[in-house]
């Protein structure tokens, strides 16, 4: 009978334990901290969807629970699918996504009782980046689908060294790899060679290992260990780099905008929620991650 | 019973959400598809060919057994037959704590360590390879060749060894042609669940082998040096962002399905190797 | 003179093999020392109290690991809280009542198999089962709601998971112990003219208590350290608050190393090698704490 207690001590001790540990979970002062608890209330807000602006909306959380103490904001990735079909059934209250929502989603969400609302909360250049050592500067978009299909497969068929192409491409149910097939690939399949990595940060770490490597990312996971490609919508063209200025005047073949939706119209905190995200505060954050702000460009 | 039912109701429920896919895709394009592309748009997609994906998950668990089973095989003969007492002791919870490592453990260091070093020493046109994989997997793969396989040659009656020594043999005679083929059942055992260990691994193969979906069209080796996709790496990259019902979902259920009737076999098999092999009694 | 020279040359065959294995066992032991030593040089520079007791920061999940760490210790009471009845009820059928007939011997088939079934099938299963159908059930037939409740990833479908997870585990290791337990005990006690159930729950139960927990402990072990089944069932990417009940989703140390190591721009191997140092550390100290039981029953058992 000892050692029969003796268990049952032993698990009520972990559960205590671990209801202790969670009891004290009060953010440090001082701290960047956005933890809130006690029961969910009117303002808490749900966030999912597209992994390209999950990092963004997760600073705009930190920050606007800074300056709304009664907001609670959670914010959870999944890609612009997961996002769309949260809000479609009510798991979501705000959806990211880095495609404009389709016309059969519009109608799945109507028959449910919805009207998705739209937003252009940022935009987005998609870069082509490559090994800091390769000699290729610019590429024409014929020349980059000529690449993911494989058509060529080695930099010297493009005057480059004698270097194997090794293809990044995010996952098949990215938001960004189905752009990216609609807009350069006009629909047809990658390579099956293609490297599908789980993010846009795997792709950047490839390119910067692999010389003969080549992907596309958002301009914001740019880093200086990869080589951005200038891009020409035909060889006649000027070669476009991937900038805010050239995102703006339309000018960067690969650039898009980022949404989010709101179920219907926004309630008073969804309200709150996207004036600061379209404000002067949420707009500098965008520029600050390497996105481009689509008002208050700060100058 | 419980577990008998937890076991069918498991094939049931992923059988379930799989089946509905036949419907509009053949089985036969399925099992015979060389081609994954789930979501490439009409009119020539979607694509749910199996094949790369399990050409994928072949070769790097035939690689990883590859390599785990000599190391394997000499660590339990190591530790069951040569090591003294002290050694013994140090060796064995080492191995086992392996075993315990959690999986995404390994593929954080396979991502940052192995796979650059491998690409280093190979001069690979790129780290993501179904050779990192195998390496990895490899880690898996070897406590449980090795523990079980070590267990087998413990259980081996003593007598068979003092009788090999008296007939003038040297131990390692005695082990290489009594020990061994005596605990071969239960090694036989060991790979099976080794190989089961590795083909069902997730988090390694996601994170090292770089998903591409390719069928062998340059060699072995070619293949083992470049990237491959894995059945358990196509359902664990794709299933967090999936629409719940469409094709697309239960295309990936299907390749569950696969999966487990491969592993459900090679468990069967172990088993009924274990069956044969003279039972060690609870000490 | 052919004979010795026969018994040299086996001899020497004998040395070179042993040498070989040898070798081969400290090609095994140097890469899994190295393994540990990886995490722990590059890990070690991370730990510090604020790591520990944050929550992390959004920018660059830096800042703390505090919620991944409370989800993961959820998950671990949770799972083991379903998991635990289940497992010593059907030990307890198993090796008390069921004899050994032909079912005993086809249930055994089938707990080595749902031990072998791969985790990730384990969360498909999960995902279609636990969330889908059983969540989406309540949601549609009992709650009538029109958003979400049950019918969504969460805490409570991530325990059911990976309690299927664990099971055999937990079987496994109670049937030992139960096994254990002499004969005699049993006889004593159904001699005295107490009922079967009288003698599993007052003699064999108690006396096979220390490997009961030892298997518990193990399977509390894997349910720390498993990503597949949980990535699917339960675990939030980023979240810097706990979660707040069972239907809500909770940041896992598994899962916080996968999105760490693959989704984080530019990442420092520091921050990732100290979350696989706590995931690691943790589940060594639960398994470290499984064979410590085992070793006190073992040596308290008076039989």
């Amino acid at each position: 009978m000892g050692q029969a207690f003796g268990l049952r001590a032993t698990l009520i001790g972990a559960l205590g334990a671990a209801i202790g540990l969670s009891g004290c979970a009060k953010p440090e002062p001082g701290s960047s901290s956005t933890a809130r608890l006690g029961p969910t209330s009117a303002a808490s807000l749900q966030i999912k969807g597209s992994d390209t602006l999950v990092q963004l909306a997760q600073v705009w959380a930190e920050a606007f629970v800074r300056s709304h103490r009664a907001a609670t904001v959670t914010v959870t990735g999944g890609g612009s699918n997961t996002g769309i079909m949260a809000l479609i059934h009510g798991g979501a209250d705000i959806c990211n996504s880095s495609r404009p929502i389709a016309p059969s989603e519009t109608a799945a969400a109507r028959a449910r009782g919805v009207e998705p609302t739209e937003f252009v909360v940022a935009r987005d250049a998609l870069a082509i980046v490559v090994h800091p050592g390769n000699p290729i500067t610019d590429l024409t978009l014929a020349q980059l689908k000529r690449i993911f299909t494989a058509r060529v497969t080695n930099w010297r068929e493009l005057g480059g060294h004698d270097e194997a192409i090794v293809i990044n491409s995010r996952e098949t149910t990215a938001g960004t790899y189905v752009f990216f097939q609609e807009h350069v690939l006009d629909s047809e399949r990658y390579a099956v060679t293609a490297l599908l990595l789980p993010s846009s940060s795997e792709i950047v770490r490839n390119v910067a290992q692999d010389r003969g490597g080549i992907g596309y990312v958002g301009i914001g996971y740019v880093s200086d260990q990869v080589r951005i490609i200038r891009l020409r919508r035909d060889a006649a063209s000027p070669a476009v780099a991937p900038n805010a200025r050239n995102v703006r005047n339309g000018t960067y073949p690969l650039a898009r905008p980022l949404f989010e939706y709101a179920a219907g119209d926004p309630t008073k905190i969804e309200r709150m929620w996207l004036d600061w995200v379209m404000g002067p505060e949420g707009q500098a954050i965008v520029a600050r991650l390497g996105f481009v702000p689509v008002r208050w460009s700060g100058g | 019973m419980a577990s008998i039912l937890l076991v069918l109701l498991i094939l049931a429920f992923v059988l379930r959400e799989a089946a509905p896919l036949l419907r509009t895709y053949s089985l036969g394009r399925f099992l015979g598809g060389t081609r994954w592309n789930p979501t490439l748009p009409s009119p020539a997609g979607p694509e749910f060919g199996l094949l790369p994906n399990l050409w994928g998950s072949v070769l790097v668990t035939a690689g990883s057994i590859a390599i785990a089973l000599p190391l394997a095989l000499a660590t339990a003969v190591f530790i069951g037959e040569i090591a003294g007492r002290r050694l013994r002791d140090v060796l064995k919870p080492t191995i086992e704590l392996l075993a315990t490592v959690p999986s995404v453990a390994l593929g954080f260091v396979g991502t940052v360590a192995v796979s650059p070093l491998v690409k280093a020493v190979f001069d690979l046109d790129t780290g993501k390879s179904a050779m990192v994989g195998s390496i990895m997997l490899a880690f898996m793969a070897v406590p449980t060749i090795a523990t079980i396989s070590e267990d087998a040659i413990a259980a081996v009656p003593r007598a068979y060894r003092d009788g090999s020594l008296a007939l003038g043999a040297t131990r390692w005679q005695g082990i290489w042609s009594v020990v061994l083929p005596a605990a071969r059942p239960g090694i036989v055992a060991g790979i099976m669940l080794g190989v089961g260990r590795a083909i069902g691994e997730t988090m390694v193969v996601i994170m090292v082998t770089g998903n591409a979906g390719v069928l062998p069209d340059h060699g072995l080796w070619y293949a083992f040096t470049h990237a491959v996709r894995t059945i358990t790496g196509t359902i664990g990259a794709e299933a967090l962002e999936v629409a719940h019902g469409g094709p697309h979902y239960r295309a990936l259920f299907m390749l569950g399905v696969v999966l487990f009737v491969i592993t459900v076999s090679l468990n069967l098999i172990a088993d009924l190797a274990l069956n044969r092999q003279p039972r060690r009694t609870l000490q | 003179m052919g004979a010795d020279r026969s018994v040299a040359r086996n001899r020497a065959v004998e040395r070179i093999a042993f040498g070989v294995i040898g070798a081969l066992t400290f090609l095994v032991i140097g890469p899994i020392l190295w393994l540990f030593g990886y995490i722990l040089w590059h890990g070690l520079p991370q730990m510090s109290w604020s790591f520990l007791r944050l929550p992390p920061r959004a920018i660059d999940a830096g800042g703390g690991i505090y919620p991944a760490i409370v989800g993961t210790l959820y998950l671990m009471v949770g799972t083991i809280a379903i998991a635990l009845p289940l497992g010593i009820g059907g030990a307890i059928y198993l090796t008390e009542y069921a004899g050994r007939s032909r079912l005993v011997r086809l249930v055994h088939l089938a707990i080595v198999n749902l031990a072998g079934v791969p985790s990730i099938v384990h969360g498909l299963f999960g995902l279609g089962f636990f969330v889908l159908f059983v969540g989406g059930g309540i949601d549609r037939y009992v709650l009538r709601a029109d958003r979400p409740v049950w019918g969504q990833p969460c805490l409570l479908w991530g325990f059911c998971t990976l309690a299927v997870v664990i099971l055999p585990i937990v079987i496994t290791a109670t049937e030992e112990a139960l096994l254990a337990v002499p004969a005699a005990f049993r006889e004593a006690s159904l001699g005295l003219g107490a009922t079967r159930w009288q003698t599993v729950r007052r003699v064999v139960l108690p006396a096979a208590l220390p490997g009961v927990l030892t298997g518990a402990i193990l399977g509390v072990g894997r349910a720390a350290g498993e990503t597949a089944p949980v990535m699917i069932t339960c675990a939030a990417s980023f979240m810097p608050s706990l979660p707040r009940g069972l239907n809500d989703q909770a940041m896992l140390l598994p899962y916080h190393l996968y999105f760490v190591v693959t989704q984080v721009p530019h990442p420092t191997v520091q921050l990732q090698a100290g979350i696989a140092l706590v995931l690691v550390g943790l589940v060594f100290m639960i398994n470290i704490a499984a064979v410590m039981a085992r070793t006190r029953a073992r040596r308290r058992r008076r039989w």
